[in-house]
């Protein structure tokens, strides 16, 4: 396909319904077009299992009635099926309330400058290349120990999507990009006791995808370290998150700090800006222009251009994570996050992950959890978690079926380091961390 | 047959695909010998009404249709779908879902009317069943009568949500079976200060049928008054005890401990793959004697709900426990031949745009003889869970969490004060064994709960009588 010329037959879809919004009376509209296309292929004991092929499409409109707003969406891209949706969207307005803070983006917020931030690396993959490669991966992992016993298989994802958006300020825009992804997930058996874990490689750039063999080679590794795991008895104890679970504390934090919380004082960080959340040595940045990454985007969902910024420094809460409407609520500006944040950056320490180990001496080196039991309203923190127990600083023995609990804005505080094994997969950067003292219950 | 006429009619007449084209995509998938193939059509009508603040917030419509086009030989599956319901767009999908398939000679298969079962709701939609203006009527009311029940109350959020989808399932043998599912939903979330502490309380509930169950009974009120009550009990909590102690758990929705503990880990895919802490465990204990627990989908109106699940077989009532002894699995299709067992009516999927897998519909325990009175009177020390957050379970190692919402001591046989919310944690093939009383008081939920798998949302029902649990780890953070 080409992206290019595509991309332009999408933004003239685009400016034709928002077209339509006006013409259907509308006083402002703003609207999103997605299309995107894959292929899934997944392997389980080197037999294929599923392959899928992917193709997606949908349109968002929201439009304004002064302050009256209403949305609507559809699968369906055809002619007919596109007024309908504008039509749907006024209809609703009719009814939705007047609303001060609803509205489009001030002007001046919405982005000009379009850098490229290499998000698209088409990978031709045929369905047998990706055979191959889950293929390998599995076996690698099937080999590696003898106690691995089973699998869940191995899979290969290959997506590209363009994704435009528009709005009835003269904003219209739209990019092009790729993700491809490796995963493996294998079982261990040990008498009674069976144990599963898995591991995956993502990736805007297929060649930036770590080996086959590497997934699978991790996946076997950390599905064996689980066997013939214990619990332990209720103490209080120094936490170590392993980097791919402790950027879930940080997500908490974005939940925490976002408008919708602040507005709604629903958040255990309300009035918190410009006071110490955090140690000192902590710093939060969020970096939407790094290259290639997955969390990169020059604008937000509404438009607005992105910004790299201190979100904590020396920390202390520099900033909020707001789209327009909570700005407004907050009688402040759009921080360009409209649908999220963009590559939330914990800069990193100088620890090495077993540096972490020997600086906790004794305490709980976390690296599941489970369960959605962390109450952003009150900071009260409550999950299931399986991992291992450490004595100066060595691992003695894998536990499980533990509970870990504490309150998040305790937990900020007391974290002693964050290490320098930063895990790069997701939309949160961050190392290990460390945690002074958690309660632990368990058997 | 009308409800299939009906549904028909809905997915197709407006895309000018005949009954003619459905052949010719079904004889091109068959030109190979293949153990399963289906085609899915379906189309969603949806619509959202927030309220926030005292003003009508948001509105939204949305419109999902397409078609998925599946064949499975053996273990392995081919699966492609379009959101584009024109001929071309499905024999291209075909083409690819045969890029697994060996050539072989031309099928010639003609489709066939198949007999529904009972329908078990409503075929109206439910999204017509209030005007815009009563819809918004609605949520104003419940705003303003829940913010007259205490003075604390800083916030009320209610949420209306109504779907409206037709299913059309088409096999290999050129079966046709269809659906049309309405489901609502409406949620109160109140958030109070008092003293400088703010909490928040939520309640919600929702079926299959249409707006007038939220009016009818006042359930809707009721919504609010149990969302105000949950944030004043959360007002007065303290800190939650740590370390395994006896657990009572309330009638109802805490019967997500059922499907997490158990449901999950008794799908067939799990099973016939050996990665279940339940795998080959058919005609074991798992549970005390007092336990029965089924997978019913088959209940008049309930969210979990399916005249036929997303492959075209009827739902049932499957025992999963019976006085403690594992009975079976919950199958689909696939899963069902390749374990030499019949399916369970258990196939369900998201949407066209994914594969069916077994899953839950609703997960009860069956009543048993205890006064729940008689049950908390029974603990010396131990705690009393009256309402969960959500769950979440590893199959493999059998272990589950789920998070409690509302909780409160049980000292001396007595409910004494609330606790925060904790999660607990369990092993699922154990913690039905430490089970020593069952009430009388099965309830099932009010219609919230919503299952995922594999990245695949359904909606889902859970239920169970009062349980007294010997033995369950509380993760709180007081260390006695």
């Amino acid at each position: 396909m080409n992206t290019s010329a595509h991309i332009d037959e999408l933004k003239h879809t685009l400016h034709s319904l928002l077209n339509e919004a006006k013409l259907q009376g509308a006083s402002a509209a703003e609207a999103g077009l997605n299309q995107e296309n894959g292929l899934s292929v997944s392997v389980r004991l080197g037999e294929v299992e599923t392959i899928e092929h992917h193709c997606d499409q949908g349109l968002g409109i929201t439009v304004y009635f002064d302050q009256h707003k209403g949305s609507a969406s559809t699968s369906d891209l055809s002619p007919d099926s596109i007024k309908e949706t504008v039509r749907a969207a006024c209809s609703i307005a009719r009814y939705t309330s007047s609303d001060f803070c609803a509205g489009l983006p001030e002007h001046n917020l919405l982005q000009t400058e379009f850098p490229e931030l290499d998000l698209y690396h088409p990978w031709s993959l045929t369905t047998d290349d990706a055979i191959d490669l889950a293929t390998h991966c599995e076996n690698t992992a099937l080999n590696f120990h003898p106690a691995i016993s089973n699998s869940e298989g191995a899979s290969i994802n290959s997506h590209q999507g363009i994704y435009i958006l528009g709005n009835s300020l003269g904003f219209l825009h739209g990019y092009a990009t790729t993700r491809h992804s490796l995963s493996c997930s294998v079982l261990a058996q040990a008498g009674d006791s069976m144990q599963r874990d898995f591991w995956y490689t993502v990736a805007r750039n297929a060649l930036h995808l770590d080996s086959p063999e590497q997934v699978g080679k991790t996946a076997a590794e950390r599905t064996v370290r689980r066997l013939n795991a214990r619990s332990l008895t209720p103490r209080q104890c120094p936490v170590l998150y392993s980097a791919n679970i402790a950027s879930g504390l940080f997500g908490s934090l974005i939940g925490a700090i976002s408008g919708g919380a602040l507005y709604r004082k629903s958040t255990f960080l309300l009035d918190c800006l410009d006071t110490l959340i955090f140690p000192e040595f902590v710093h939060i940045h969020e970096q939407p222009y790094l290259l290639g990454a997955l969390g990169s985007a020059a604008y937000d969902n509404e438009g607005v251009a992105t910004h790299t910024r201190d979100i904590v420094n020396q920390g202390l809460l520099r900033s909020y994570v707001l789209n327009s409407y909570s700005a407004r609520k907050l009688g402040m500006q759009s921080t360009g996050n409209a649908g999220g944040i963009h590559n939330l950056t914990i800069e990193s320490g100088t620890q090495t992950f077993a540096e972490l180990l020997t600086t906790m001496d004794t305490g709980l080196y976390v690296t599941e959890l489970m369960g959605q039991g962390v109450n952003i309203v009150t900071g009260d923190y409550s999950r299931g978690a399986a991992g291992f127990w450490v004595e100066h600083g060595v691992i003695q023995y894998p536990v499980e079926e533990i509970t870990i609990a504490g309150n998040l804005k305790d937990m900020f505080k007391a974290i002693i380091a964050i290490g320098n094994d930063v895990d790069l997969r997701g939309n949160v950067r961050t190392g290990s961390v460390l945690i002074e003292h958690m309660s632990i219950a368990g058997v | 047959m009308e409800l299939l006429l009906l549904a028909k009619n809905n997915l197709l007449a407006s895309t000018g695909i005949t009954d003619q084209d459905i052949e010719k995509v079904l004889n091109s998938l068959l030109s190979s010998p293949l153990d399963t193939a289906d085609i899915y059509f379906q189309s969603t009508h949806s619509e959202s009404w927030v309220l926030e603040n005292g003003i009508i917030k948001e509105g939204h419509h949305s419109i999902e249709q397409g078609a998925g086009i599946r064949a499975v030989i053996g273990e392995k599956t081919g699966f492609a779908y379009t959101d584009r319901l024109e001929l071309p767009m499905l024999m291209t999908a075909t083409q690819h879902v045969k890029g697994i398939l060996k050539q072989g000679q031309n099928a010639q298969v003609n489709l066939k009317n198949h007999r529904n079962a009972p329908i078990l709701y409503p075929s109206l939609n439910p999204l017509k069943s209030l005007s815009d203006q009563q819809k918004v009527d609605l949520l104003q009311k419940i705003d303003r009568e829940t913010r007259q029940l205490d003075s604390r109350i800083e916030e009320v959020i209610v949420s209306l949500l109504g779907e409206h989808e037709h299913i059309l399932v088409v096999d290999q043998n050129g079966q046709l079976t269809a659906d049309i599912r309405p489901l609502v939903r409406l949620n109160v979330t109140v958030i109070m200060l008092d003293n400088g502490r703010r909490e928040q309380g939520s309640m919600g509930g929702g079926e299959r049928s249409n707006y007038q169950y939220f009016i009818d009974e006042e359930r809707a009120l009721n919504y609010g008054k149990e969302a105000v009550r949950l944030a004043l009990v959360n007002l007065e909590a303290t800190a939650a005890p740590a370390g395994n102690m006896t657990v009572v758990l309330g009638p109802g929705w805490p019967g997500i401990l059922l499907h997490e503990a158990i449901g999950h880990g008794l799908e067939g895919d799990f099973n016939r793959k050996g990665t279940s802490a339940f795998s080959g465990r058919v005609g074991e204990r798992v549970a005390s004697s007092l336990c029965t627990v089924v997978d019913d989908g088959s209940l008049q109106g309930r969210r979990g709900s399916l005249t036929i699940d997303d492959e075209g077989t009827a739902t049932q009532q499957t025992v999963l426990i019976e006085n403690g002894i594992l009975k079976g699995y919950l199958q689909d299709k696939l899963n069902a031949r390749l374990m030499g067992v019949a399916p369970t009516g258990n196939g369900r999927r998201e949407s066209y745009a994914s594969l069916p897998l077994p899953r839950m519909t609703n997960t009860y325990m069956l009543p048993g003889q205890d006064d729940p009175e008689e049950i908390i009177a029974s603990v010396q020390h131990g705690l009393y869970a009256k309402n969960f957050a959500g769950g979440q379970v590893d199959i493999t190692s059998g272990k589950f969490v789920f998070s409690a919402s509302e909780a409160y001591l049980i000292e001396h046989g007595k409910i004494t004060r609330p606790v925060k919310g904790a999660t607990l944690i369990g092993n699922g093939p154990e913690v039905l064994t430490r089970v020593s009383m069952v009430g009388n008081d099965l309830a099932l939920d009010s219609g919230v709960g919503t299952c995922g798998k594999e990245g695949q949302s359904v909606p889902v029902g859970v239920g169970q009588p009062t349980l007294k649990i010997d033995g369950l780890t509380v993760g709180g953070t007081h260390i006695a």
